[in-house]
């Protein structure tokens, strides 16, 4: 069963590999550091694990690892996706739509 | 919620932050893509929310607020010119957070009595170390963009025999965590009781903070080496490992979605690196060790300069633009630290109403992030199609009557077509020297990151125009003016 489930871990992380490449390699070069900031806010789905070891309230220790951990992926999501957002705008501005 | 509703929530948060990826193709889709990819993460949160393992909501709630808040504060206060910083800075705490949720997840194991299986303690090794030297590793790319530390490359003798040896250390490590973790290896047959023998008590809590911190130290050896024109190189790769980390963090919690979104960020970072050291013609090896090719027996800058750089005033250069017909700008850091993009956008739209056609053309590892220039110009407003890939503007840049260069130095270098001893050999450059006048702005004659000559500045068709950028740009532009 465990087995079952790594290798269905594997399968799907192999795959999203294959579909990172496809897409990022269309990305023309001048949104490099839009994708960067945007992948990078997107890495912060680490909150989701931070978020069950918080909220699980196991023991100390665990929720302030947990706690820790919530805010310095928050920081990463809100801080990622808002700069990424700004640097956008001012790309779309000047393009004719 | 029930577990399967959860994962399909999961998977439908997935789907977003792929649309929203693939948004980013396009100036126009982007801003959209951005969006679809934090209601991805919005709905991920949520949802995650709903689990039953959740008991209480109050540290939650004070993590997301706090965090948020300093989010917001970062995102909004950041200057463009400061991007790098705080996109390294962003990738360590994505990296920090893996280790930490790694963390908790391996004691929460060990205290339940259940013996973690072999799945959750390798990935949670993994996740620690990685996460680790994402961490370290973008602090110490953090300070050098910042200039808190010495930008150049710093070695000492003996650096990769460490690095080695601390590699070593956090992957026994890890190994230790996996084997104090279970009850038992079964080899051919006999089942030895390695849990009875090594598990005591909390020997595998021991062992990842060990692991952890060793994995520190290494982060923060393998950035010292790197010089500052090689940054960009560096926080795409940083980049990857915190893509990376979170990958792994998903197989500590068998959650789909950190997989699938930890693998997408992970490729994407390769192929930023990837693509940076083409551009720089280097290995990825050479760029992480800090290594530049030795340079042959080429020539000293007096040679080459000695009696044949022409300084030229602003005046001089207003004149020049007044009879083009096509210019080709092009940046390079020296932009960024002059702070010099509106002043410049300023001097190409007055040219462009006196009916001169500008182009800016922006090499791959201008700057010190991919894309940066590209950022840069267009928060002055600079139109994203006069933006020009090298590739895209070196077939016709013979045709442009002044190719105006700020801030750029080696990504301009004719040496790299010309002399094959040279340390950058083969870098594919902005072929510049090919316009019928090169005008460079540039505050002296010292060398780029290559720490060679450039002969580019000494040649017939090129005129030095010594000094800030932004202020030569002003005058350039205030002179053109009065023309």
């Amino acid at each position: 069963m465990d087995l079952e489930l790594l290798m269905a871990g594997i399968t799907i992380f192999v795959l999203a590999i294959f579909v990172g490449f496809e897409i990022i390699t269309k990305i023309p070069p001048t949104l490099h550091t839009p994708l960067m900031s945007g992948s990078n806010a997107i890495s912060g789905i680490t909150l989701v694990g931070a978020l069950l070891s918080a909220g699980a309230q196991q023991t100390p220790v665990t929720t302030t690892l947990g706690l820790l951990a919530v805010i310095f992926a928050t920081i990463n999501v809100v801080g990622g996706f808002l700069v990424t957002n700004r640097m956008l705008e001012m790309f779309k501005q000047k393009s004719p739509s | 919620m029930t577990q399967v509703l959860i994962n399909l929530g999961y998977l439908v948060a997935a789907v977003f932050f792929i649309v929203g990826l693939k948004g980013l193709t396009h100036p126009r889709t982007a801003v959209r893509g951005n969006a679809l990819g934090a209601c991805g993460m919005l709905l991920a949160v949520v949802i995650t929310l709903t689990h039953h393992g959740i008991v209480g909501f109050e540290v939650i709630l004070a993590g997301l607020v706090v965090g948020a808040a300093i989010g917001v504060v970062l995102a909004v206060k950041i200057e463009m010119t400061s991007m790098p910083e705080l996109v390294a800075l962003f990738n360590g705490f994505g990296g920090i957070a893996s280790v930490l949720v790694a963390g908790a997840a391996l004691l929460e194991h060990t205290l339940h009595g259940g013996a973690p299986s072999a799945q959750i303690t390798v990935a949670t090794a993994a996740s620690g170390l990685i996460g680790a030297v994402t961490f370290w590793g973008s602090l110490v790319a953090f300070g050098k963009l910042k200039g808190l530390l010495n930008e150049k490359a710093m070695l000492f003798t003996g650096q990769q025999v460490l690095n080695a040896a601390l590699l070593v250390l956090a992957l026994a490590c890890g190994a230790g965590v996996v084997m104090t973790s279970i009850d038992s290896v079964t080899v051919i047959g006999h089942a030895f009781p390695v849990g009875e023998i090594l598990h005591t008590n909390s020997a595998n809590i021991f062992l990842y903070g060990l692991l952890v911190l060793a994995a520190s130290l290494l982060g923060v050896l393998l950035v010292m080496p790197v010089g500052g024109a090689d940054m960009p190189v560096v926080v795409a790769l940083l980049n990857s490992y915190s893509g990376i980390a979170a990958a792994a963090t998903g197989f500590v919690l068998s959650n789909n979605v950190l997989i699938i979104t930890g693998s997408l960020v992970g490729a994407s970072g390769l192929i930023l690196t990837q693509i940076m050291c083409k551009a720089m013609n280097r290995s990825l090896t050479n760029v992480l060790f800090g290594v530049l090719a030795p340079s042959g027996d080429s020539a000293t800058a007096d040679e080459v300069y000695a009696g044949r750089v022409k300084a030229a005033s602003p005046e001089e250069v207003a004149l020049l633009f007044d009879a083009a017909r096509r210019v080709v700008i092009v940046p390079g850091y020296g932009l960024a630290v002059s702070q010099a993009q509106h002043s410049l956008a300023n001097l190409a739209s007055l040219l462009e109403e006196r009916g001169t056609e500008v182009e800016y053309a922006v090499h791959p590892v201008a700057g010190r992030m991919p894309g940066h220039m590209n950022v840069l110009l267009a928060e002055a407003d600079v139109p994203y199609e006069s933006l020009k890939d090298m590739d895209e503007i070196n077939p016709y840049i013979d045709q442009a009557d002044v190719a105006l260069i700020i801030g750029a130095n080696d990504v301009v270098n004719p040496l790299a077509r010309t002399d094959p001893s040279s340390p950058i050999a083969g870098m594919p450059i902005i072929d510049v020297d090919k316009a019928k006048t090169v005008v460079i702005i540039k505050r002296s004659l010292s060398p780029g990151f290559a720490g060679i000559p450039n002969p580019l500045f000494a040649a017939d068709n090129a005129l030095m125009l010594f000094g800030d950028g932004k202020k030569m740009v002003l005058g350039i532009l205030a002179a053109l003016k009065n023309v």
